[in-house]
């Protein structure tokens, strides 16, 4: 089975011709302070197109995941504006949430999977939210499954799955809505080195037809391996953006030294 | 998706203009509410049978709306059953006219039918002061007493039987002023006063029972909302990921609702059925007191159309309290 839907581009429709003109994120100095006084992100600057695929990294606690909530809306910046596919976050009403989430694939570390129901319709959860007909559902659900490897067990309970395959779940969750945007937590947080590799392919290949994919994840040998843009945050700021690998022990050391200053 | 709130996302696209660039495959607008309609059907047996899966919690819940319910419709229906009864003595309520002592025989016969020409009046008997003695003998068991005495102590009575449909509690009231004005007539007695104590108490024990279905209605309402509560505690964590992939609060309510709704109509048709059979355990004991008392009354039961209006009633209650529910806490379970 061919998981069609995803072999064109994601990013056509009425509104291509401004595609490219626009970054897929945006963060325009922001800064995330939480009411405990505990500030999470300072001013950080960055933009993300659209295809692109970016690593996320920095030590527990530099503020990984609250830039990923900030993209998902889950928290507001304290300072500053978030914009995703052009649309200012700080603009977007309670309402208009839902339908901002619908196009914005996430994968846990945790999996966040239902065990009270199937692994088929925890895969369908966003096709069902989205309003959609049966036999469509089945069809995506299934070709989303097949991307993923586990056609053959949509009927089981996910608790029956090894943490590779709930967090293969998870991936088609958020794949299944074919959003342009995936983002994910750690998503080979607790897996060995040979099933992160295969994860880390699967979102290389969404990335291959057009999805723009930022990945948060201390796994630097993976990161090193794979050369692709690396983002390191360090105490809530942004130490190192570019290309190379190679340079996260020196934006390390940078973000050590910044440390050291203050 | 190009759901009728994207296609809106995408005219304001012109101020912020690629909203609607993550916006792929098309869903028509008939199918989408076709989905929506499934989705309901879908939720509403769901919710059904997750309240089955747990039998005895749920019959917990559904028990103590019915008996929320029984205690005011059980007063309803006895007090429509007094009603009952009252209309049925007020309709053969007699009227006894008293006619002086020395009034002569051609008067009262005047009076009996210029009486018959009313319209509120269907039958006029008259008693001379001999056969209300008789029948005082025969009845009263004071036969000897009555010989004892030197003459007949009563008076001349004429018995008035009012027509059926005329035979309102204002009505008797007029007819016996009339009656009065008439110089022969010492006294009209017309057993007015129970009809209209009879009528104050129905009153009471109307609003008595309004004020107990309301207050067990309120009842009702908290019990179901508590009860969801408690479905929304276990499922947390569900709807946590389903606010994460982009579920409305609609979708995210609706489970709930339909879960109210359940334990309204659950308890509503339990409430049916132990009214029924509280019927027909005092059927047999009521009509057998009627027939110690030379009638044929027999008890009613909760009419077809009260009982669907006391489980629609229900239902809407528990609709209600889910509704409470929901909105105090489902707007606190966020992702976060």
């Amino acid at each position: 089975m061919t998981f069609s839907p995803l072999k064109r581009p994601r990013l056509s429709g009425p509104c291509s011709t401004t595609e490219n003109n626009h970054p897929m994120i945006r963060f325009d100095n922001v800064s995330k302070r939480y009411e405990t006084g505990y500030e999470a992100l300072s001013r950080v600057n960055f933009d993300i197109s659209p295809g692109e695929f970016v690593f996320l990294t920095g030590h527990s606690g530099a503020g990984k995941s609250t830039l990923l909530k900030l993209i998902m809306h889950m928290e507001k910046p304290s300072h500053g504006q978030v914009f995703v596919n052009a649309q200012n976050l700080n603009r977007l009403k309670q309402s208009q949430v839902p339908h901002f989430r619908r196009n914005v694939g996430v994968v846990f570390q945790n999996h966040q999977l239902l065990f009270d129901r199937s692994v088929f319709d925890n895969v369908a959860l966003p096709l069902i939210i989205a309003g959609h007909q049966h036999t469509e559902l089945a069809r995506r659900v299934r070709a989303a499954l097949d991307k993923v490897g586990l056609l053959g067990k949509e009927h089981l309970n996910p608790i029956m799955l090894s943490g590779g395959e709930q967090q293969r779940v998870g991936i088609a969750r958020a794949v299944v809505n074919k959003p342009a945007l995936l983002l994910a937590d750690e998503p080979t947080g607790n897996l060995d080195p040979a099933l992160s590799a295969e994860i880390m392919e699967l979102f290389h290949q969404f990335n291959g037809v057009g999805v723009t994919v930022l990945i948060a994840t201390h796994d630097l040998p993976l990161v090193e391996r794979l050369q692709k843009r690396v983002l390191t945050l360090g105490e809530g700021q942004l130490i190192h953006d570019g290309p190379k690998g190679a340079t996260i022990a020196n934006a390390g050391m940078t973000g050590e030294q910044i440390l050291a200053d203050s | 998706m190009l759901t009728p709130k994207n296609t809106r996302q995408g005219q304001r696209a012109r101020v912020a203009p690629a909203k609607g660039g993550a916006s792929h495959s098309k869903t028509g607008r008939a199918d989408r509410f076709k989905a929506w309609l499934l989705h309901h059907q879908i939720t509403a047996v769901e919710s059904l049978i997750r309240l089955l899966i747990t039998p005895v919690q749920s019959l917990m819940t559904w028990l103590v709306v019915a008996i929320a319910l029984v205690l005011p419709t059980s007063l309803y229906v006895g007090l429509e059953n007094v009603k009952h009864l009252g209309s049925n003595v007020e309709n053969t309520g007699q009227m006894s006219v008293f006619i002086h002592k020395r009034a002569r025989p051609e008067a009262i016969e005047k009076l009996s039918k210029r009486l018959l020409t009313k319209s509120e009046v269907a039958r006029v008997e008259l008693m001379t002061p001999a056969a209300a003695l008789d029948e005082f003998r025969q009845h009263s068991g004071f036969g000897n007493i009555l010989d004892s005495l030197d003459n007949n102590p009563l008076p001349t009575v004429l018995l008035i039987d009012p027509a059926l449909e005329r035979a309102d509690h204002e009505t008797l009231a007029r007819l016996q002023k009339a009656i009065l004005e008439d110089p022969i007539v010492e006294e009209v007695s017309v057993d007015l006063k129970w009809v209209e104590r009879l009528n104050q108490m129905m009153v009471f024990a109307q609003r008595l029972v309004l004020a107990l279905g309301a207050l067990l209605a309120l009842g009702v309402l908290l019990v179901i909302g508590n009860t969801i509560r408690l479905a929304i505690e276990s499922r947390r964590d569900e709807i946590l990921v389903v606010k994460l992939v982009g579920g409305t609060n609609a979708f995210v309510r609706r489970p709930f609702l339909y879960t109210g709704i359940w334990y309204g109509l659950g308890g509503g048709c339990l409430a049916a059925l132990i009214l029924a059979a509280g019927e027909a355990w005092l059927a047999g004991p009521v009509s057998a007191l009627a027939e110690l008392y030379q009638s044929n009354f027999e008890l009613q039961g909760l009419s077809w159309d009260a009982s669907i209006l006391m489980i629609l009633t229900a239902s809407g209650v528990g609709l209600m309290g889910a509704w409470l529910a929901v909105g105090r806490h489902l707007g606190q379970i966020e992702p976060k």
